[in-house]
């Protein structure tokens, strides 16, 4: 197939033509709503199969893919930053029920003040929920992202919902060049949605959704636990095998320049884009530095964060959500990641980018500079105007 | 090893549970009065009116709660409520 | 029917002489086709479902308390989907359940939406008047002068000061085929109007009247003849919404055409605990209040029958 231009939202609901979920549930929230839009259109021009349903609000619409999956259904929407809290309770539940729902989030800053712009407030809000959470760099990562996502929910060893994230507007609204995989090589991929005792199976009735008691509740929750720590591999092998049909390689983190690097800077998102840009600068003029980009952040692969962050003089944690009264999410991750490593360096949390506040090479460049000149706290707040 | 199975209930289960236990009452049937109009069974809210080929048999006792309906819903006083432990 | 498969066996924990059983299993004995049942948060979910044991036969789903409606609306969706893939062949029935909280107040919305995007289910209220699961609190369903936990009658106040929501008629506003008021004492009414809503050609909805013994405080015995006594007193009309024409049911349809007296309200009142605190004088002007609210409705009915 021809490389496209497109942004990243149409880059996902691309992905889902190709995948034709059985439903789709709707409801529209900058900056996610060309998604929907975009294959609504496909909808109307008989170019899927899907039954596509305009909820009247997101927290029907994840109960919906919640009753879709349970019948029998593969089962996709997308949110961000509101409609994600507003969906807040049914996130545990759709988890809870061990239903393969794929969602795509275009982080987004929650309210209040409202503010339509990106920061990753809204999937950190959600990150104990029991969904999965996979970050993109860039079009073609939300893409590729998108379509691993579905096999990696569905796999037998997991069974878990997962979130699909894409900065907004930066990557969802930016057209970038993306090479998209062959309809036939997508279909054949992804395969066919195996559901487990579904609803509609009416001659094999079962109940979904039951009352646990206090005997019962806690090796339910254990189970989930259990399956988080399946899909590490799973995200691995379901990866490995993306590559050979895409060229494409991913794994759960990606070191540029890292591994002889004094200091490391440690992103998700677009950010790891932008800080590899000011790694070359800097390297170009003697620093050595690298950065690291987290791209499965639940469940949260602490051996991999470890390993490679081991031995630094250095590390930046870069935040764009706060977890008010403590720090950044991230920061408390990857330091609890590092504090076993033997040669446990130094970390620093660099809380920016809120409300879609702009950080660019130069901001970024900062971050290195402090930490080589004994400047950077254990909380910095990159760019905010005091 | 938990499996995403096992938070999915098997149907009717429930039956293993005998909420007869509960009853500080039980209805007792007088066949003779019995016309088999079938309301008791209507109105049980246990399945435990016992009914074979539009017959009334008689009462589930392993679950019947004791609530009484079947003995004030019976349009010929056939059924009567009375202590557990009396005859 | 009565060889009909049970599709909600014994053994469940809701109270003795509960009426949501009853209502339920009449319910389902109006079709004989598959059903998938979605249920909310509330007495008769939690007492059906107590892991690891379910009291259905049938496919059932529960996912929370405001979310029947849209849960079942995914359902149907992906019976759509799958049926025209060819992957299910069944031609199966999309019932959901939900107490007056799950109805009228928390589930509003999703009720609402799903019935406007023309969904193929039937919606069945097992409306007791109050939050029951968690000890009998008020909802936008509960009588005018009825003593709940957070609508106490006290010395100032007597109760609930608001008149409860006409709900049928909200539903009905949205033009769907079918809706209905139900009463479970009067069970072929009921099992005629549950059958007509499994076969509307889109969204039903069938608000019943269900009493509650330990909430409306009177002994066990007497569930079905509280509901009978609702619909004698006016307090609960029986009637339908069918394709845009409204007509009187049941013992409804016989007062108004005067075959039979309407039951005073005092009837009504002096049977339940709830409403003990109305005998006494000093709230005269809330009976009288329940009375007027009572004959507007009436008024209405008759109103919108006659055309």
């Amino acid at each position: 197939m021809k490389r496209l231009a497109m942004n990243g939202d149409q880059a996902v609901a691309l992905s889902w033509k190709q995948i034709d979920p059985d439903v789709v549930s709707s409801y529209p929230i900058t900056p996610q709503t060309i998604i929907v839009e975009t294959y609504a259109d496909y909808v109307a021009n008989g170019e899927v199969g899907t039954e596509y349903i305009c909820s009247e609000s997101e927290h029907s619409s994840m109960s919906m893919c919640i009753g879709a999956s349970a019948a029998g259904a593969r089962a996709a929407t997308a949110t961000a930053s509101a409609g994600l809290a507003y969906m807040w309770e049914m996130l545990y539940i759709a988890a809870s029920m061990r239903l393969p729902v794929v969602m795509t989030v275009a982080n987004r800053a929650l309210s209040g003040p409202i503010n339509i712009h990106c920061d990753h407030s809204d999937a950190m809000g959600a990150r104990d929920s029991g969904w999965m959470q996979i970050y993109a760099e860039n079009v073609q990562e939300a893409y590729d992202n998108s379509i691993m996502s579905f096999r990696i929910a569905e796999d037998m060893g997991v069974r878990l919902p997962i979130m699909n994230c894409l900065d907004g507007f930066i990557v969802t609204h930016a057209i970038e060049s993306l090479a998209p995989l062959e309809d036939e090589v997508v279909k054949k991929f992804v395969g066919d949605f195996k559901p487990i005792h579904p609803l509609l199976d009416v001659k094999s009735p079962h109940s979904f959704g039951p009352f646990d008691m206090p005997e019962y509740y806690y090796e339910h929750k254990y189970a989930q636990q259990m399956a988080m720590k399946n899909a590490l591999d799973v995200v691995r092998k379901v990866s490995e095998e993306y590559a050979e049909i895409s060229g494409r390689k991913y794994d759960l983190l990606e070191c540029y320049r890292c591994e002889d690097a004094d200091y490391v800077a440690i992103a998700l998102g677009s950010t790891a884009g932008t800080m590899k840009q000011v790694v070359d600068d800097l390297r170009a003029e003697g620093h050595k530095v690298g950065s690291v980009k987290l791209r499965l952040f639940r469940p949260f692969p602490f051996q991999d964060v470890a390993k490679v962050l081991n031995g630094k003089k250095g590390v930046a944690v870069m935040d764009r959500a706060i977890s008010f009264g403590a720090a950044g999410p991230l920061f408390a991750d990857v330091r609890s990641a590092m504090f076993d490593n033997e040669a446990r360096s130094p970390s620093f949390n660099y809380i920016y980018g809120l409300g879609g506040r702009d950080v660019g090479v130069e901001d970024l460049k900062k971050v290195f500079f402090d930490m080589e000149n004994g400047n950077a706290e254990t909380v910095n707040y990159l760019g905010v105007k005091l | 090893m938990s499996t995403a199975e096992d938070v999915i209930m098997k149907p009717g289960t429930a039956r293993q549970y005998h909420t007869g236990s509960w009853r500080s009452r039980r209805p007792e049937v007088d066949k003779d009065k019995c016309i088999n109009c079938l309301f008791c069974w209507m109105f049980c809210p246990d399945n435990s009116i016992l009914v074979e080929g539009g017959e009334m048999k008689g009462i589930k006792y392993t679950h019947c709660k004791g609530c009484g309906i079947c003995a004030h819903q019976c349009p010929k006083d056939a059924i009567v409520m009375v202590e557990e432990g009396e005859q | 029917m009565s060889e009909k498969p049970v599709r909600l066996t014994e053994g469940h924990r809701l109270c003795a002489g509960c009426a949501e059983p009853i209502v339920a299993k009449q319910v389902m004995l109006a079709t004989d086709k598959p059903v998938v049942v979605a249920n909310a948060t509330g007495c008769f979910e939690v007492s059906t479902s107590g892991f690891p044991q379910s009291a259905w036969e049938v496919p059932w789903i529960h996912t929370a308390f405001a979310t029947t409606s849209a849960t079942i609306s995914g359902v149907e969706s992906a019976y759509r989907a799958l049926k025209r893939k060819g992957k299910v062949q069944e031609d199966i029935r999309f019932l959901a359940f939900g107490g007056d909280g799950a109805t009228y107040d928390i589930g509003l919305q999703s009720l609402s939406g799903a019935i406007e995007r023309g969904h193929h289910f039937m919606y069945v209220c097992l409306n007791n008047e109050a939050y029951m699961n968690t000890g009998i609190q008020r909802s936008s369903a509960t009588q005018l002068g009825a003593s709940t936990t957070t609508c106490p009658s006290g010395t100032c106040i007597a109760g609930k000061r608001e008149i409860p929501k006409d709900l049928t008629k909200i539903i009905a506003a949205h033009k769907l085929p079918y809706a209905a008021q139900a009463s479970p004492h009067n069970w072929k009414d009921l099992i005629a109007k549950a059958a007509k809503g499994f076969e509307a050609n889109g969204p039903a909805f069938l608000n019943v009247v269900t009493p509650c013994p330990r909430g409306w405080r009177y002994d066990s015995p007497n569930t079905i003849e509280m509901a009978k006594l609702s619909v004698e007193t006016g307090m609960w009309p029986l009637y339908e919404y069918e394709n845009g024409k409204w007509s009187l049911t049941g013992e409804t349809k016989r007062i108004a055409e005067g075959k039979m007296e309407r039951r005073p309200l005092q009837d009504w009142l002096k049977a339940q605990g709830r409403f003990k605190h109305l005998l006494d004088p000093q709230w005269k002007s809330v009976v009288d209040e329940i009375q007027e609210n009572v004959d507007a409705g009436w008024d209405e009915l008759l109103r919108l029958t006659k055309q």
